[in-house]
């Protein structure tokens, strides 16, 4: 079921018109590169036999039924249906980026309206028109802070969401810059202690913490100490994972933030096991020569009629080519989109009941998951939708133990931090049920009192 | 001047409707957030708009009209591939199965997902001569970055650290530069010769102990095919360098010639161009990067490995009766490029598309997307120069140059008048060799009627530049909006609403 659109007689006669005899004589190249060998795939389907297939992969993936408290940087929300209905008309999804600012006027207002709302939402002066996702948006953060203070060395917290570090630690090799970490406290946040002395170095163009981290905590460096990292030349980067947050926690430029990199998958994207999401970077004006990537700004027309347009290209790929400030081309305009229309749908109010609905169901599965023999929560300081349960054994064993009862009950972290081999990272959204965590308890009641094997 | 269309669908930004008090009931209205969080911890006030539905329904409708797509017409853009998107691509991303699995769910509860990235790795695999993919990167650039990042580590394994300049052609895409900086490459520009290829006595010239990456595309950004690769591949090869192929221009070769078997030992390709993923106004898109054999254990983290399953039924397909993990223990790997997996929803779009197509049909692609090409080129050639004339591939560049001398009508102004007609522009002022540049690429998916009208079109607005080339610098006149002031965008940056504005 191809789609194009040549009839026979067309192709003959433009073959004709060209003065070619056929299409294998018109593409043909050198001898030494011609494939001579069958291509290894599939044969052609039809429409019907390709969504046969692709509800038979849908079926192989039994998690999607399984009762979750998965998170860690990827979140499930509500999305108003009204949203898809309007992203997927084609005018949105089958246009390019908006170079002809003519034709394009409805994206590129929607983009300088996606702008707005993240420096609403984040309180900063500017914001990009998206990057891949929250750990590219942390690399080209960090790369910004390097191109503005010519420092080489990018100190981050240890409790920032570990996907995200190990992308940096990727983008540091090649840049070959140095990535030092700081410690997590006894409470599940930053441990700051060290960072007079650090700072003291002059050496680090940036350090970064999130907020909430990587445990669901609350995670904001105490007045003085934001401000002694300005006062060093050292730029505090606000990491976002759970964009949500921001709908009720303090603004990350209110504690001290001078570029905010994240993540808003939350604002009705899909999870679709892992992408594709949408990044975002916040900043103040004074860094905006060295945000990376598109910016939508509004200017006038030819009659002096309000309009939008791409500006400050010359920072870009395709002016500056070696000298641009990012090689970013692609970015995630569509997911952008979404994440504007979810804004605007919600609003303040739907935006504050549904942060509401988190900390009200979180604050449930903590109360009702520690209330367990065998289960505590692992860290005192306030937290957002995630928690970390120590449960005392093995988090693998207890997490496969659930899994057999149809429940997929966090993320083990020991995978990240061997320290917490025994801790498992729950997240209850507003689509966890009161059934739902009480299904967790019942399987943990289950499964934790059951002796490590050793 | 005023509009000739009906600037009806203008609506004001977001933040300047709503009404306090208009809220919707997507979820019960919660409890003050001050009853679970300390209040020194909560935001004082939440500045965003409340909106009822049907007025966000008709903004974001209003805003849709004001957007030109594929779907309202020709997109001629050059190195773009603006093809059709196929909307049973979209239904199968959306089937719930795919859409809500959520990323760390363990690999046993999500065997189709992974059952669908390593078909889609094995078919771009054998499509393109490659040993593996990883489909990590989130785009084109970013699979330029992972690839640039793959050679690096293998040039610093081998202890050869004084490889450290990259080779890029001047007709390259600008991505190709600014990938290399990225990983602290010299850039060396390499100068294409008359017949706008590179020349393999310059590159000779230009190669040696410190050469890291040789980055080509085939066909080049001119439409032409490098027909000395070949020769290219074992220079660079023979100094110790590494070939990279931008696969931007990958529509021009399916089924016919593959850049595993040019030489090529790294690539990238855009799914969203060849492979018939939305490109949804600037993205997302998908950029799995390819390697040749000695590469594979580099790849971007995590990569999905496949196990014969014991007891797999031999009537099903053949990957019916694998199991699939992803592998993070990859010692030698540069690591994860972005938060998870792959951009996992368009890898879903980009394997309907290979099911709809086969071997035959993706082979068939690039054909007609030559032919649709070479159809524009002998027909635009009477009225513009065709600086490189002879069979192009999937593109080819005319040149506005002497229209603009007799009449001071450029590229640009071309491309405006274009959009009045109701085509998008072609790609204008790229490559960077060809003055008044038109890159055209018109992809297999337009019917000869619609290249016809764009002929058609084009032949107009030359005819009329020549007569009253006012009427053509004052274009577009039929848009909501007409040329835009971009100097003062740039010098007044106004990038965000503000209460005041």
């Amino acid at each position: 079921m191809p789609y194009y659109p040549h009839t026979k007689a067309d192709i003959a006669h433009m073959l004709a018109a060209i003065g070619v005899g056929s299409l294998e004589e018109l593409v043909k190249v050198p001898d030494n590169v011609t494939l001579r060998e069958p291509l290894d795939i599939v044969p052609a389907l039809a429409e019907v036999d390709i969504t046969r297939r692709f509800e038979h992969f849908a079926k192989k993936n039994a998690g999607v039924d399984y009762v979750s408290f998965l998170g860690g940087g990827s979140y499930r929300h509500y999305a108003p249906p009204a949203i898809m209905s309007l992203a997927m008309r084609g005018e949105f999804l089958t246009s390019y980026t908006p170079y002809q600012a003519e034709v394009s006027q409805g994206y590129l207002q929607a983009i300088y309206e996606w702008q707005t709302y993240i420096c609403l939402l984040t309180g900063l002066d500017i914001a990009n028109a998206s990057v891949y996702d929250g750990a590219t948006a942390l690399a080209e953060a960090a790369i910004m802070a390097i191109n503005a203070n010519g420092r080489k060395r990018v100190l981050v917290s240890r409790a920032i969401n570990p996907n995200y570090l190990q992308v940096l630690k990727t983008y540091c090799d090649g840049l070959d810059l140095q990535l030092d970490e700081l410690p997590i406290a006894p409470d599940g946040t930053t441990d700051l202690s060290d960072l007079h002395a650090r700072l003291a170095t002059k050496e680090y163009a940036c350090v970064a913490i999130q907020s909430p981290n990587f445990f669901g905590n609350v995670d904001v460096p105490a007045p003085e100490i934001a401000a002694s990292i300005g006062a060093s030349g050292t730029v505090l980067i606000g990491v976002v994972a759970e964009a949500l947050a921001l709908a009720a926690l303090q603004t990350p430029a209110s504690w001290g933030a001078q570029i905010v990199a994240g993540e808003a998958q939350s604002f009705g994207v899909a999870v679709a096991y892992g992408g594709p999401y949408v990044g975002f970077i916040a900043a103040s004006k004074e860094h905006m020569r060295r945000i990376p990537g598109r910016l939508v700004g509004k200017t006038l027309d030819n009659a002096g009629n309000d309009a939008f347009v791409l500006t400050l290209q010359a920072r870009e790929q395709h002016i500056r080519r070696e000298r641009a400030t990012s090689n970013i081309c692609t970015n995630q305009a569509h997911c952008a989109l979404i994440a504007t229309m979810y804004l605007a749908f919600l609003g303040k109010t739907g935006l504050r009941d549904v942060a509401s609905a988190n900390l009200k169901r979180s604050r449930e599965l903590a109360t009702r998951v520690s209330s367990i023999e065998g289960c505590t929560l692992a860290f005192q300081a306030p937290f957002f939708n995630e928690v970390a349960v120590d449960v005392h054994q093995p988090a693998k064993e207890v997490l496969a133990k659930l899994q057999a009862r149809g429940i997929l009950g966090g993320i083990d972290l020991g995978r990240f931090y061997p320290e917490f081999s025994n801790h498992i990272l729950m997240t209850a959204t507003e689509l966890t049920t009161s059934a739902d965590i009480e299904a967790l308890c019942t399987a943990l009641k289950e499964v934790v009192n059951v002796p490590a094997r050793v | 001047m005023s509009r000739l269309a009906s600037d009806h669908t203008a609506t004001p930004v977001i933040f300047e409707l709503g009404q306090e008090g208009r809220a919707n009931a997507y979820v019960d209205p919660g409890d003050p957030l001050s009853d679970f969080l300390p209040a020194n911890l909560l935001r004082d006030e939440l500045p965003l708009p409340d909106n009822s539905e049907l007025d966000v329904v008709r903004h974001f409708t209003r805003l849709s009209q004001r957007t030109f797509g594929i779907d309202l017409g020709f997109y001629p853009l050059g190195s773009c591939t603006m093809k059709y998107n196929p909307r049973v691509n979209d239904a199968m991303a959306n089937l719930p199965g795919l859409r809500d699995l959520h990323p760390w769910t363990p690999d046993e509860l999500a065997q189709g997902a992974l059952q669908i990235m390593w078909e889609l790795e094995h078919s771009l695999c054998s499509l393109f001569g490659m040993a593996a993919f990883s489909l990590n990167p989130a785009a084109g650039a970013h699979a330029e970055l992972a690839a640039l990042l793959i050679a690096k580590k293998y040039f610093r394994e081998r202890g050869e650290i004084a490889r450290d300049k990259v080779i890029v052609p001047d007709t390259a895409h600008g991505t190709n530069p600014a990938s290399a900086a990225m990983c602290g490459f010299k850039v060396i520009s390499l100068k294409s010769d008359e017949r706008g290829r590179v020349s393999v006595d310059e590159l000779k010239k230009a190669i040696g102990p410190d050469t890291a990456v040789c980055m080509m595309t085939n066909p080049n950004t001119l439409g032409l095919f490098e027909d000395h690769i070949r020769e290219i591949a074992q220079a660079v090869h023979a100094v110790g360098g590494l070939m990279y192929y931008d696969g931007a221009n990958a529509n021009a070769l399916m089924g016919n010639a593959r850049p595993g078997d040019m030489g090529f030992d790294l690539m990238h390709l855009n799914l969203h161009k060849t492979f018939t993923i939305p490109h949804g106004g600037g993205g997302a898109g998908h950029g799995p990067v390819g390697v040749a054999k000695h590469l594979v254990e580099y790849l971007p983290t995590p990569y999905v490995v496949a196990a014969k399953r014991s007891n797999g039924d031999p009537k099903t397909a053949p990957s019916d009766q694998l199991a699939f993990r992803l592998d993070f223990d990859r010692p030698k790997s540069i690591g994860p490029m972005r938060s998870f997996w792959s951009n996992f929803a368009h890898a879903v779009r980009a394997l309907a598309y290979i099911y709809a197509n086969g071997a035959e049909g993706l082979t068939k692609v690039s054909q007609l997307a030559v032919l649709n090409a070479n159809y524009i080129r002998v027909n635009v050639r009477d009225f513009l120069e065709t600086p490189y004339d002879e069979i192009c591939r999937h593109e080819f560049v005319a040149s506005a140059q002497e229209l603009k001398k007799a009449t001071g009508v450029k590229a640009l102004d071309i491309a405006k008048a274009l959009l009045d007609r109701g085509f998008m522009a072609p790609t204008m002022y790229f490559p960077l060799i060809v003055p008044e540049c038109l890159m055209i690429e018109p992809t297999e998916t337009e019917s000869k009627e619609t290249l016809d009208q764009f002929i058609s079109a084009l032949r107009e607005i030359v005819e009329e530049a020549k007569t009253n080339p006012q009427s053509i610098l004052d274009a577009p006149i039929n848009t909501v909006v007409g040329r835009l002031d971009e100097t003062r965008a740039a010098r007044q940056p106004d990038l965000r609403w503000e209460a005041s504005s």
